[in-house]
């Protein structure tokens, strides 16, 4: 049978504050354990939570990207469990009234078509702790530091259709909180989480077969991978006439498989209630307006723009645009050199994203600045400098040699334009070269790119490719012309 | 509404407090006047009415986002029973019981 896959996540983004959500304790990582659990991330009794303002306003400003109605009255539950990671209990997080509702995000496919995912909601909530169950023999380690955390789980419509769709979304929310400054999006520490329900049901079905939810995957590459495997998974258990069963799974990416980690609780059995210790949060037009005016451009807008004001292809767009801090450098060095998109574009994702890469940096670190770039850029429009050694100039300026006028000085790489000097060393290669020439003269005209080549040699690279041609075909005329 | 005895247990089990069937049999018996209640206030009309979700007429106030909490690692943990490298030590738990 032809089975469809129903697809929806849900991700938690770390929320990118100081202090915790309902304590002043710190959120710093890598601490060492416990020394950021103060007494209300320990739930110690008599304890009150107190909202931070940062996670409300980081909330608002998602939804507001996403173009979701913002709750002017929302509430926090509690939602009970045990597990020793969770002090209180309960972890405090948002059930009925969530802070933000509906709204949906545009991912863009591989195939260059746009798909409309919708976002059924996001709500606030409490990080747990963190269970070390390897260390300790007969005994779990428990470190409170992440404990308190603010997270916004982001939960989206089972509108996905393929592994390559839920890793076109994921990737497409790691930008978008990106953009905004509420998220590091820093997967290996855990700052963007992500679960996937997944079920199948027949092609044209308009009812949902039974999910699975795979938990905890945090990389793009990775969810792609448990999806199709739970894909696959699922359809031979429904073609081999089994049925699925509803619970949580686990990914393993070492086996490159899910494995059954416990039944999915029934939603109930979490007995949310309102948390009696907060108030209802009341946001107004004011404060949500406020935020508002602050929204950066998003990266789809973004994107449309550079295609439509620099003439960028939607792939040179996307690239650029897949970081924030990237389009800003790619627009510096644009607009310091008032123009010259392309070669701009060229360079950035060329030989600036291959050095950044090779040396594991981001943007922001980059050892050339973009107005460093566009100097050498400018050394090129002018044709001071020709395209080949502009890399090594480039090169140069990576390891610290100085900005791209400093360094064509001090190596001697300037480009050689002058027809006096260039006709000079053509001169002397038509005179070392007297077979060559007299077969050049009886019709071999291949021989005229032989003659370019010992004029770049002579020269060391710097002869003006142009100017060289020019020349050469005046002092060597095409034979038979 | 009567507490049947799987219920019970399942709560019992959600609130971790065991239950052997004397308590069932004596908690269903407690339990059915106080469900009896929940029922009559079931029969108010609250059409229109907002759920309230506290009993004060409020909004949250928020803080700043300002860390304020001072590292107090030792003087905490110093009523666990266990603890190892700045751990808390637990009875071994595996994915949740």
């Amino acid at each position: 049978m032809d089975w469809e896959p129903v697809i929806g996540l849900e991700i938690h983004a770390q929320l990118l504050t100081r202090s915790k959500i309902f304590s002043a304790a710190s959120t710093a990582f890598g601490a060492e354990p416990n020394v950021n659990a103060c007494p209300i991330d320990l739930g110690y009794p008599g304890m009150l939570p107190v909202l931070n303002r940062e996670v409300v306003r980081m909330a608002v400003m998602f939804g507001l990207a996403v173009d979701a109605e913002i709750a002017p009255r929302s509430v926090f539950a509690r939602k009970n469990y045990f597990y020793p990671d969770l002090p209180k209990g309960y972890q405090i997080s948002q059930y009925e009234l969530p802070i933000v509702g509906p709204g949906r995000l545009t991912i863009s496919l591989e195939d260059g078509h746009e798909k409309v995912i919708g976002i059924t909601r996001a709500h606030l909530e409490e990080d747990a702790g963190k269970s070390l169950h390897e260390a300790f023999d007969g005994s779990t380690g428990i470190d409170l530091n992440r404990a308190g955390v603010p997270l916004l789980e982001i939960v989206s419509e089972p509108d996905l259709r393929s592994a390559r769709e839920a890793g076109a979304y994921m990737k497409a929310i790691h930008t978008l909180v990106r953009y905004l400054g509420i998220c590091d999006g820093n997967m290996q520490e855990g700052s963007l989480r992500c679960d996937a329900n997944v079920s199948l049901r027949p092609r044209g079905s308009r009812s949902f077969g039974t999910r699975t939810e795979i938990k905890n995957v945090n990389s793009f590459h990775f969810i792609e991978q448990a999806i199709d495997y739970e894909i696959a998974r699922q359809a031979d258990l429904l073609e081999s006439g089994g049925t699925v069963v509803q619970e949580t799974r686990l990914y393993d990416p070492e086996r490159h498989e899910t494995r059954s980690m416990r039944a999915k609780e029934e939603a109930n059995d979490y007995r949310y209630f309102p948390d009696p210790d907060l108030l209802p949060v009341e946001l107004d037009a004011a404060f949500i307006n406020a935020i508002r005016a602050t929204l950066p451009e998003l990266p789809r807008a973004r994107r449309e723009r550079l295609q439509t004001q620099y003439g960028l292809s939607a792939y040179d767009a996307g690239v650029l645009t897949a970081e924030r801090e990237l389009a800003d450098y790619y627009e510096a060095v644009v607009e310091s050199l008032g123009g010259e998109a392309k070669l701009s574009a060229n360079w950035v994702m060329g030989e600036l994203a291959a050095a950044l890469n090779r040396e594991g940096l981001t943007i922001g670190t980059s050892r050339i600045s973009a107005p460093g770039l566009a100097g050498l850029l400018r050394q090129i429009i002018d044709g001071l400098i020709s395209g080949k050694l502009a890399k090594e100039v480039f090169e140069a300026m990576w390891a610290g040699e100085g900005e791209a006028d400093a360094v064509i000085k001090k190596r001697g790489l300037r480009q050689i334009s002058d027809p006096e000097a260039l006709v000079r060393v053509i001169d002397e290669v038509i005179a070392a070269n007297p077979s060559q020439v007299a077969q050049y003269k009886a019709g071999k005209e291949k021989l005229f790119g032989y003659f370019v080549g010992q004029v770049m040699k002579q020269t060391r690279g710097r002869a003006n490719p142009a100017e060289v041609n020019r020349l050469l075909k005046q002092r060597l005329p095409p034979p038979g012309g | 509404m009567a507490f049947d005895i799987v219920a019970l247990k399942h709560l019992g089990r959600l609130a971790r407090i065991g239950l052997d069937e004397t308590d069932c049999a004596a908690l269903g018996g407690e339990l059915g006047p106080i469900l009896a209640l929940v029922d009559q206030l079931r029969e108010a009309d609250v059409e229109g009415v907002v759920p309230m979700a506290h009993p004060l007429a409020l909004a949250q106030r928020m803080r700043p986002d300002e860390v304020t909490e001072k590292p107090d690692r030792d003087r905490l943990q110093r009523n666990a029973p266990q603890v190892r490298d700045g751990l808390y030590l637990v009875p071994r738990v595996i994915n949740g019981a």
